[in-house]
């Protein structure tokens, strides 16, 4: 299998090796080595966690920049819904729009329009009775690859369709090449306004299964400032935005499920709450649930480590934008294919990744080291302080049994020792 | 076969709702970081889960064992409960000593040892009135089911 591109980078030099980070990774993938934070990319669920912890801005999201964008191709910009929250004045859509075109773009296709497909498909697809309920949404690659490494039983509830990024792109192409019959798919670059890093991994590991119909990922807080300046004189004649409240509304959490017009959902943001909610599905039965959705960060994607604007402030500024919307703008045709949706529109999540987490393939080799991590953990303090880089003495101690870290790292360990070295001294 | 085993053991508080259910995801975790298939994980987890409840709801707490073999996950539950007057009764489903105040919580459907008895491949009962109950529940590892094939 290819290997899995991150979208989270390190600066060494700005990392002062402190345990921000390493305390709040929600899968332990960071230790502290030598001075400086690692990151274990089979780990890595790109949630940009550690970003918004470094205090001293050393870990980076990976993105591509507006300037390096070939400008020779037809260029379409696919705007992220949670971009049009982040605009003190913005009260009408097609200023933002205009305001892209402007900068540059040949072409914009809302995101949010995709969504609003998506939506009328999953409705769909709840009608069904021959599906394994409750269904989990797939929009947030963060837990789409939560689920298939840590969660590998609830793979199966996964919604099988392309997310509403790639949606998009596909038709951002489809609809470039119907109006300008001329143009080759080659000619058509996509570019997703993100305001997360984990869709730029999405993009990068082309997790659609083939190649990904997004050619590239720029940030709203690179792009933010920019649009600022041009969204300015506010001067707009042509109708451009195509949304509707439900595409806004998936910006921000319970969006997405409230939209289904079926009150058996459930929706949860963070990624502790939704580690929490996937590990009460694991292990419960919900019967009365039909759909859950799962945001990794908090609010929704609003909350995205590369937005602008508080994710508060956001929600209350989409609310406001949504009033003058209608409900939604996407129609699918009535007979979509046999899923609920077209075929062209699934997705195998189950083959994307596989679950990394046993300490070893051979299951007596494995409880013999699980053995030894029991003995060594209970001679720690359980302090959990991380100063000897691990996250907590339970992964210490199993750092220690793989050779990956050394048993003297412990402080409180090696504070005992010279308490007894100096005891038999005196 | 399958001498090599690895034992761990949960104090389950009897007075808490709250915290039932963490020796259930303590052991998925420690199931899962030996490699057994992501379905024996489940059983376990939903066994431990259900028993962690009852102990919780009738017996005011207790101590959960597990033995993790090679190709078996051995979980013994142990409280001072009041004992369970008609085992055959209490394996109903549905049928529940629960009171209204617990299932004014939504716990106490009737549904625990039947759950528990679904999930393990073997469920053993020994109780006594006034005195305790022990549950052994074994979940056995069919031979090439592991995370790894």
């Amino acid at each position: 299998m290819a290997v899995y591109k991150h979208s989270v980078s390190l600066d060494i030099e700005k990392c002062k090796g402190c345990t921000h980070c390493l305390k709040r990774c929600p899968t332990e993938a960071i230790r502290i080595r030598d001075g400086h934070a690692t990151i274990d990319p089979d780990r890595c669920i790109d949630c940009g966690e550690c970003i918004r912890q470094c205090p001293h801005n050393a870990k980076k999201a990976i993105y591509d920049k507006l300037s390096s964008l070939p400008a020779d191709k037809y260029l379409i910009a696919l705007p992220a819904p949670t971009l049009y929250g982040q605009f003190e004045r913005l009260d009408d859509l097609d200023h933002l729009i205009k305001g892209l075109l402007d900068i540059g773009f040949d072409d914009v296709f809302e995101v949010a329009c995709a969504a609003e497909l998506i939506t009328e498909y999953t409705r769909r697809f709840l009608a069904r009775d021959d599906i394994v309920r409750p269904v989990i949404s797939s929009a947030c690659p963060v837990v789409a690859r939560l689920v298939s490494l840590r969660f590998p039983t609830l793979v199966g509830n996964l919604m099988p369709i392309l997310p509403p990024i790639e949606l998009a792109g596909r038709l951002a192409r489809e609809k470039a090449k119907a109006k300008n019959p001329s143009l080759k798919d080659g000619d058509i670059f996509t570019v997703f306004i993100s305001p997360c890093p984990a869709k730029v991994s999405y993009v990068k590991n082309n997790l659609v299964g083939g190649v990904s119909s997004v050619d590239a990922v720029v940030a709203i807080n690179d792009i933010y400032f920019e649009l600022l300046s041009v969204m300015e004189d506010r001067i707009t004649s042509v109708p451009y935005s195509r949304t509707g409240m439900i595409g806004v509304g998936w910006a921000t959490s319970g969006g997405e499920s409230s939209a289904l017009m079926n009150d058996h959902y459930l929706s949860a943001d963070g990624i502790e709450n939704v580690i929490k909610v996937l590990e009460d599905l694991d292990t419960s039965e919900h019967p009365n649930l039909d759909f859950v959705e799962l945001n990794a960060c908090s609010g929704g994607c609003v909350g995205g480590v590369l937005a602008v604007e508080n994710p508060y402030v956001a929600r209350v500024r989409l609310r406001n934008i949504k009033r003058y919307l209608p409900v939604s703008q996407a129609r699918p045709p009535e007979d979509a294919g046999g899923a609920g949706f077209p075929d062209e529109y699934k997705i195998n999540l189950g083959v994307i990744q596989k679950p990394i987490s046993s300490l070893n393939p051979d299951i007596r080799q494995a409880m013999d080291l699980m053995a030894d991590i029991d003995e060594i953990f209970k001679t720690l303090p359980e302090l959990d302080c991380g100063s000897c880089g691990s996250p907590t003495c339970r992964a210490f101690a199993e750092d220690v049994v793989k050779g990956n870290a050394k048993y003297e790292e412990c402080i409180v360990v090696m504070r005992q020792k010279l308490k007894h070295l100096l005891a038999e001294d005196i | 076969m399958a001498e090599k085993y690895l034992t761990y053991e949960y104090n389950i508080d009897g007075e808490n709702f709250t915290t039932a259910g963490e020796a259930s995801v303590n052991l998925k975790r420690v199931l899962r970081r030996i490699g057994f298939a992501p379905e024996v994980i489940k059983r376990a987890s939903i066994a431990m889960y259900e028993g962690e409840i009852n102990m919780v709801i009738h017996a005011g707490g207790g101590v959960a064992r597990v033995n993790i073999y090679e190709d078996k996950i051995v979980i013994t539950l142990d409280d001072n409960g009041p004992g369970i007057a008609d085992v055959e009764l209490a394996m109903k489903e549905g049928y529940s000593t629960a009171p209204d105040k617990i299932r004014s919580m939504g716990f106490g459907a009737g549904m625990g040892l039947p759950n528990m008895k679904r999930n393990a491949d073997k469920l053993e009962i020994s109780t006594r009135l006034g005195e305790g109950t022990t549950i052994t529940m074994t979940i056995t590892v069919a031979a090439t089911a592991t995370a790894n094939d």
